[in-house]
């Protein structure tokens, strides 16, 4: 019992430096992921804007919404909403505390895909080189092209290859001017990124420091409760399947010494805990008609008393359970214990 | 006893050592955020300016914060400060020297990455080349003064076709970077004597009122610590008892509605109190039903009671 009690301490307090090391974990892997992906800027007037933003916001929504799946409090969170109230009030702030600490954990992965992006530039460049200025990075005295024409020669600037623009704009020029705004863009953000967490942190004790203390006391609380009550039902279940399976083999060496019309073998008094064990069953016939009768007609689900035994059906096929004498109602005498 | 003095003594050396930990973790991770960063200065009459003191200053606030963040001991020190008083007096010296400690460590990574940037030089190069004054660099004869500025900001890019093979350009960057690294040991030496002389010269002052602040600051973030502990162990106890009231209460509902005898005696008396009188399948369908429907109220009080 203290030795379950250690272990369960350790469990409990480390299954916040758990998800933090999954928040992690996710973090690198976002960062690994950019940098195994292969851009490839299509340089395309309109296509441009749309494969960089794209690359820039589709990614992070799916990162925010698996850091919501790999999160194992999503479905807790999701009971303790949907659960009928019963006799136990639901606190909206235990519910608010929960998602607000799983929000902000799934949110890691994305902000460091967003940063990572802009950072490196690749994807503004892709999708804003039609926007360069021409007017005061390039060749003012280039003989003026339509809109259409300069669109479609800034839109090749991403690929150095069939650029050919050089005249109009050197391609040097642009791609460092869009990169540098990028990273100016991606240093900001990391900074307003920053800013915001350390004021959600730096806040919260300073107003509702007594309300969030419940919040996460009763949190915590829920999450122990569920698996409690899980490894109650696991250890009942034990205990349910034990004692059904000692009556079904009871119940079988009974049938088998009325069937066989002699007595079943006593044990000597000397054979001690083994022959016990056997439960009467000492030959290899009678084991083959036990599996047989444990595959074709399993005992039904009711432990009965002794002093009401009777034969499991293992003779016949088909026997009908014993029910229970009086169908219960539905709302139950529970309430008067309460 | 000796395992409880053994989770304190672990307590006791783990805070500082943690933070040290994670100081030591935010410095190396800044080296290397500047190694990874692909530096690419504008080559842009004004942009250089901006982007040079942009990179040199900008990361190191991020990099502070979130020094600030990722102490644990700023929480704890915010607490103290806002909490009301209680039947507690509050110790300013106390919070001010968790403040100074958690300023002390937050600073580190931002003055390695400050530090890095003025060694390595790109940074100055870029934001400095059109400060420079070209009387002293051949090869600016005949060129009026905006094309100067054009061309010395075009000084820190190296591939550029104007730039390439140029003798003036390696001038200029020799120059800059001189200046940045000279600047960088300058502030390196500065802040190691400052810290030198800090540590040192601390014991001549205040040393008794340094000693009861360490500790009262020590105990706080341990009290803290065996609170949330002892909250946890006590909502698994809460839990515990909760279930087997409701186990129980479920037996007697049982006991009430249905005829079947009581087991007399006979039988494994571990087994009986684990089953609690639920045996049969429809019970086990009805109590699992009746934990969703309707989950028992948080009061054990009657349990603890009998």
């Amino acid at each position: 019992m203290d030795k379950f009690r250690m272990i369960f301490q350790f469990l409990q307090s480390n299954q916040e430096s758990f998800m933090n090391g999954i928040c992690g974990i996710m973090a690198l892997a976002s960062a690994q992921m950019y940098s195994a992906f292969d851009f490839n800027c299509p340089c395309l007037p309109r296509y441009n804007l749309a494969y960089g933003l794209g690359i820039l916001l589709v990614p992070p929504f799916i990162l925010f919404l698996l850091g919501f799946v790999l999160n194992n409090n999503i479905s807790m969170l999701a009971e303790e909403w949907r659960r009928p109230q019963g006799q136990r009030g639901k606190d909206q702030a235990v519910l608010r505390y929960m998602f607000c600490s799983m929000a902000q954990r799934a949110m890691i992965a994305p902000v460091v895909w967003v940063s990572v992006t802009l950072l490196d530039g690749k994807c503004i460049t892709c999708a804003f080189c039609t926007l360069v200025p021409v007017e005061t990075l390039g060749n003012t005295s280039h003989p003026g092209l339509s809109q259409g024409e300069m669109k479609r020669v800034l839109a090749r600037i991403p690929c150095k290859e069939i650029y050919d623009g050089q005249e109009l704009i050197a391609n040097e020029v642009a791609v460092r001017y869009l990169r540098c705004i990028s990273q100016a863009l991606g240093w900001c953000f990391v900074l307003l990124m920053t800013t915001l967490a350390f004021l959600v942190r730096s806040l919260r004790p300073c107003f509702t420091q007594a309300a969030f203390l419940k919040s996460r006391y009763w949190s915590h609380y829920i999450d122990i409760e569920r698996k409690l009550f899980d490894e109650t039902c696991a250890e009942h279940a034990r205990s349910f399947a034990k004692v059904c399976i000692q009556q079904f083999f009871e119940g079988m060496s009974t049938d088998l010494a009325a069937t066989r019309c002699h007595p079943p073998k006593k044990a000597p008094a000397d054979a001690g805990e083994a022959a016990e064990k056997l439960l009467g069953i000492t030959d290899q016939g009678t084991m083959n008609m036990a599996l047989k009768s444990w595959h074709r007609c399993k005992p039904p689900l009711h432990l009965h008393p002794p002093a009401l035994a009777s034969g499991n059906g293992w003779t016949g096929e088909g026997q009908t359970p014993a029910h229970p004498p009086v169908p219960r109602r539905e709302t139950a005498a529970y309430y008067s214990r309460v | 006893m000796d395992r409880f003095r053994m989770i304190f003594q672990y307590f006791q050396s783990n805070s500082e050592s943690v933070m040290n930990g994670i100081c030591g973790l935010l410095a190396l991770a800044s080296v290397k955020m500047y190694t990874c960063f692909d530096f690419s200065c504008p080559c842009l009459p004004w942009y250089n300016m901006a982007y040079g003191l942009g990179i040199m200053f900008v990361p190191p606030v991020a990099l502070f914060l979130c020094g600030l963040i990722l102490n644990r001991q700023s929480l704890v020190m915010l607490e103290e400060w806002k909490r009301p008083q209680g039947h507690r007096k509050k110790d300013l010296a106390v919070i001010r020297y968790m403040c100074s400690s958690i300023m002390q460590r937050a600073m580190v990574a931002p003055v390695v990455w400050i530090i890095v940037t003025l060694l390595d030089g790109k940074c100055l190069i870029c934001a400095f080349s059109g400060s420079v004054d070209p009387e002293k660099f051949v090869g600016f004869a005949n060129a009026s003064p905006v094309q100067v500025q054009q061309l010395l900001a075009k000084v820190p890019c190296k591939d550029d076709e104007l730039m390439r093979n140029n003798t003036f350009r390696k001038a200029v960057s020799r120059y800059l970077r001189c200046w940045s690294q000279a600047l960088g040991w300058s502030v390196l030496l500065i802040l190691i004597v400052a810290a030198f002389l800090a540590r040192w010269l601390r014991p001549c002052f205040n040393q008794a009122t340094l000693l009861q602040a360490r500790h009262w600051s020590n105990y706080i973030d341990i009290e803290q610590k065996i609170f949330e502990e002892t909250c946890c162990e006590h909502s698994r106890l809460f839990a515990h008892k909760c279930i087997l009231h409701f186990f129980e209460s479920m037996r007697q509902e049982i006991k009430l509605h249905s005829f079947s005898l009581p087991r007399e005696g006979e039988g494994d008396e571990g087994e009986e109190d684990i089953l609690q009188g639920i045996t049969d399948q429809e019970q086990v369908n009805k109590l699992l039903k009746m934990w969703y429907y309707e989950r028992p109220p948080l009061d054990v009080s009657q349990v603890t009671q009998r």
